[in-house]
């Protein structure tokens, strides 16, 4: 049973750092901001649940109860990379960082900035 | 076998963290550095719970619900200032 958690564990860290490593590289490669706010936001977030799951699961296992500090960090980020993923993407738009060349809809971006519905 | 993997995905998360640096340095407009200190901050948090869990320790979640908390606090400041080039109105 010990063996069984440990190896989940193992697996989910990997599975987190694969996740992390895919984020930073999609940050590198990709062409322009709007892209590059894509990696970060969803490949990190989901590869940082992984880690503190499994924390979670080994704490467990070494007796010290039942943590909720791994709960409450990934709850915590779970709700602000949204939050700030889109702060800082309306403050690109703002300023009018450029798109890649193959972006549709980029009239669009005309009723962010004076605020309005769009249509 | 938890040693090792611990040891891997750290290297991993340091990797992902040169590469947030990479970002950091070239990026072509502002809105690309404020994103790179954003996922800098998250990498960093990962990089706390593996020691925290290699050290076998309690005191490391304290430090990153604390780096998580002034993180987002410091990308809503940067991006508001980004925004409308004053914090508090």
């Amino acid at each position: 049973m010990l063996f069984v958690i440990e190896v989940f564990a193992s697996f989910l860290l990997l599975m987190g750092g694969v996740f992390i490593l895919i984020g930073a590289l999609g940050m590198v490669k990709l062409p322009d901001f709007y892209t590059r706010l894509h990696a970060p936001t969803k490949a990190t977030t989901l590869g940082i649940g992984c880690i503190l799951i499994a924390s979670m699961g080994l704490h467990a296992l070494r007796g010290d109860g039942f943590a909720i500090h791994e709960l409450v960090i990934s709850l915590f980020l779970f709700i602000t990379a949204p939050v700030s993923a889109y702060m800082v993407a309306k403050a690109a738009l703002q300023r009018r960082t450029r798109f890649v060349d193959s972006t549709i809809n980029t009239e669009m971006s005309k009723d962010i900035l004076e605020r309005r519905a769009p249509k | 076998m938890l040693n090792t993997v611990l040891m891997v995905v750290s290297v991993m998360v340091g990797l992902a963290l040169v590469l947030n640096t990479i970002r950091l340095l070239i990026g072509p407009s502002t809105a690309d550095r404020i994103l790179a200190l954003d996922t800098l901050y998250i990498n960093s948090i990962a990089l706390i719970v593996l020691l925290g869990l290699y050290f076998a320790s309690d005191m490391y979640f304290e430090s990153a619900l604390l780096i998580a908390m002034l993180g987002f606090v410091s990308t809503a400041a940067l991006a508001k200032y980004m925004l409308r080039g004053d914090i508090i109105e």
